[in-house]
């Protein structure tokens, strides 16, 4: 969404398909290697090892449900000590107001359900859905078919060695084209960002 | 094409036929993307006037009161959780699958989670309306059971097992629905993908928060799904030993015991896992999904009945057993009248459904036969459904004084209802294989033969 409103005559990069998650596989390794730093794969279901070949990040959803959850641990635990022993202390049973072994059920599944919660709002957020702006590329991809998009880089970006925006050389598309031709795409193409409507 | 699918030379093989990934999406949606069969609308009008039927017979229960179920003193609980439990019950099989399963790494649960996970959703809704019905003035059910500041100055009670199950019940009912819809994202944008009616691509895209199968979401989505099948693990456990503390925490002889939460989760996964055999052998049929929901994948389904099916078995008579030697009389009568008093017929139908029919399975011919898998969950579920009216019932219906003894028979208006949950449920799972794909597309194209670089796919 964030992207939403980049919104350029230019196209959005240069895209290869391929038949076979194999071959897929060595071309992202090859194109990781390469001076395409902007790319991203797209196929219709998780391959494996592709996170390496593409060389990305653990994904740091786990952070969000850790934290979220023992927030509900702590959440059940004070709500149900308060409501027990301060807001209405009350005698069930022959048991202590702060009846802790009691309150273990209703703190387990509290922070489940926070953790629950949270990591699906994590992946969503993440992932920056729901996707307005990006429509796909080709309906084969959620279908048969696997891609390379090899992204028109932005014209400034930060560098990690001077901690400024330094300009970024242009894009070459034609160069794009020839090199995932050369990794054996049967399709290359370019790409522009649409909206979905 | 029937006959492919019986082949098990190679149990790697989990779709048969030599699909390939287009396959799969094609016949996959085809139910989808063609207008529902004569069969379908009679099933689904059956199912739609017996869920009317019950709402009928809800609002004589809400004018009433649910005395006319039958209930009476000392008998609170009748067939109303007695249906409570039975559907909670089959609602584990769906989060079995999903999440235990996938931490196992059993890939034959791919043919059969989406399926199962949705059955666990509808039967985990329909538990929900019974027990709010039980309440006998549901639109009040809120009042007394979220904790929330109000006048009166009161909370709920955090000791009682009834205030855990609300707990247990809604965080199960959630997590499991998050789950479910997280697996269906790559698939909507598969069926919004090949969708040529306008509306039809309308909703799809809606459903599939505009998901494009980008590798940097794959990402996270495999973590999510991973903590998912994490959390969802012991929350599936925890779920039917709550719902056991409803009963093991009283101090009625027949239901405070401690062997209550791991025999109701067996119990639970049986009874589940009878519901998606019952469920899965039909829609393999009527979609043609045969080369997806193997006679293996069926085979493996009936070798869990078999096992859990043995664990009840030993549940009950270990329970039988603990009655004799704590040398509690009021334990030892219980058990004697359970299974000799006037409810002798329920315990016997429960006691052959549950434990003698499975035994079949042993044999491989019957694991691997359509009709006798099919007959057996039928009894499976009809047993589960008497197991949990045997521990109800007998337990309640003999009082610690003589005098307060009574027989407790469910009304008509009873069964109407009963049936009416089962319309229900039915009108759900009905529409679900109308409007979603009853197949994991993207997980079963993971787990297939993918094709040669530079071969003939």
């Amino acid at each position: 969404m964030s992207s939403a409103p980049k919104k350029k005559p230019e196209d959005a990069g240069v895209v290869g398909f391929f038949d076979d998650p194999e071959t897929l596989l060595t071309a992202t390794a090859k194109v990781r290697d390469s001076n395409f730093k902007h790319f991203d794969c797209f196929t219709p279901f998780p391959v494996h090892g592709l996170e390496h070949a593409q060389g990305l990040a653990r994904s740091k959803v786990g952070y969000v449900t850790a934290t979220l959850a023992f927030t509900g641990t702590a959440t059940a635990v004070a709500f149900q000590y308060y409501a027990s022993k301060v807001s209405w202390p009350h005698i069930v049973g022959g048991k202590p107001f702060n009846s802790l072994p009691a309150f273990v059920p209703i703190i387990f599944e509290l922070s489940v359900l926070f953790g629950g919660i949270a990591t699906f709002v994590a992946m969503m957020a993440f992932n920056r859905l729901p996707n307005l702006g990006k429509k796909i590329i080709d309906p084969s991809l959620t279908n048969n078919r696997f891609a390379i998009l090899i992204e028109r880089p932005p014209e400034q970006e930060e560098d990690d060695f001077v901690k400024a925006p330094v300009a970024v050389a242009p894009f070459d598309p034609l160069a794009a084209e020839a090199f995932l031709k050369s990794l054996g795409a049967k399709d290359v193409r370019v790409v522009r960002d649409e909206g979905w409507f | 094409m029937a006959t492919t699918a019986e082949s098990s030379v190679n149990p790697e093989v989990l779709v048969t036929g030599g699909k390939t990934f287009q396959d799969v999406n094609d016949e996959v949606s085809l139910p989808l993307e063609s207008f529902p069969t004569t069969r379908w609308w009679i099933c689904f009008i059956v199912a739609v006037a017996a869920f009317f039927m019950g709402l009928i017979l809800l609002g004589r229960t809400f004018m009433e009161g649910i005395g006319v179920w039958g209930l009476n003193q000392p008998m609170g609980w009748g067939t109303d959780i007695t249906t409570f439990v039975f559907w909670v019950g089959i609602g584990h099989a769906g989060t079995l699958i999903s999440a235990i399963l996938f931490l196992f790494r059993q890939k034959w649960r791919t043919g059969i989670n989406r399926a199962a996970e949705a059955m666990t959703i509808f039967a985990v809704m329909t538990a929900g309306l019974v027990v709010l019905t039980h309440t006998g003035r549901a639109w009040l059910a809120g009042f007394w059971l979220l904790p929330y500041p109000n006048q009166r100055q009161l909370w709920v009670n955090f000791r009682s097992p009834l205030e855990w199950d609300v707990f247990a019940v809604g965080t199960y009912f959630t997590i499991s629905t998050i789950f479910w819809i997280t697996g269906l994202i790559p698939d909507m944008a598969s069926a919004r993908d090949r969708a040529k009616n306008k509306f039809r691509k309308i909703f799809y895209t809606i459903a599939s928060f505009g998901w494009r199968g980008s590798n940097k979401e794959w990402v996270n989505y495999e973590q999510a799904y991973l903590i998912f099948a994490g959390l969802s693990t012991p929350l599936v456990l925890s779920v039917h030993s709550v719902v056991s503390f409803d009963f093991a925490v009283s101090q009625l002889p027949g239901w405070h015991t401690t062997i209550f939460p791991p025999y109701f989760v067996a119990g639970a996964i049986f009874s589940g896992f009878a519901m998606v055999v019952t469920l899965m052998v039909m829609v393999r049929e009527a979609f043609k999904l045969k080369n997806f929901i193997t006679m293996d994948h069926l085979e493996k389904m009936n070798k869990v009945i078999l096992a859990t099916g043995m664990i009840v078995g030993y549940a009950y008579a270990c329970e039988f057993f603990i009655a004799w030697y704590s040398g509690s009389a009021f334990e030892r009568f219980t058990f004697i009248n359970r299974a000799f008093g006037p409810y002798w017929w329920a315990y016997w139908i429960m006691a052959c459904c549950n434990v003698f029919v499975p035994q079949i399975f042993w044999f491989k011919w019957a694991r691997r036969s359509v009709p006798i898998m099919f007959v057996v969950s039928l009894y499976v579920n009809i047993g589960m459904w008497f197991e949990r009216y045997v521990i109800i019932v007998t337990s309640l219906h003999r009082d610690f004084l003589p005098s307060s003894w009574a027989q407790y028979y469910p009304s008509w208006t009873d069964w109407g209802l009963f049936t009416g949950f089962a319309g229900f449920f039915f009108c759900c799972f009905l529409l679900f294989v109308r409007f979603l794909p009853t197949i994991a597309m993207a997980e079963v194209k993971s787990v297939m033969d993918q094709p040669k670089a530079g071969g003939t796919h």
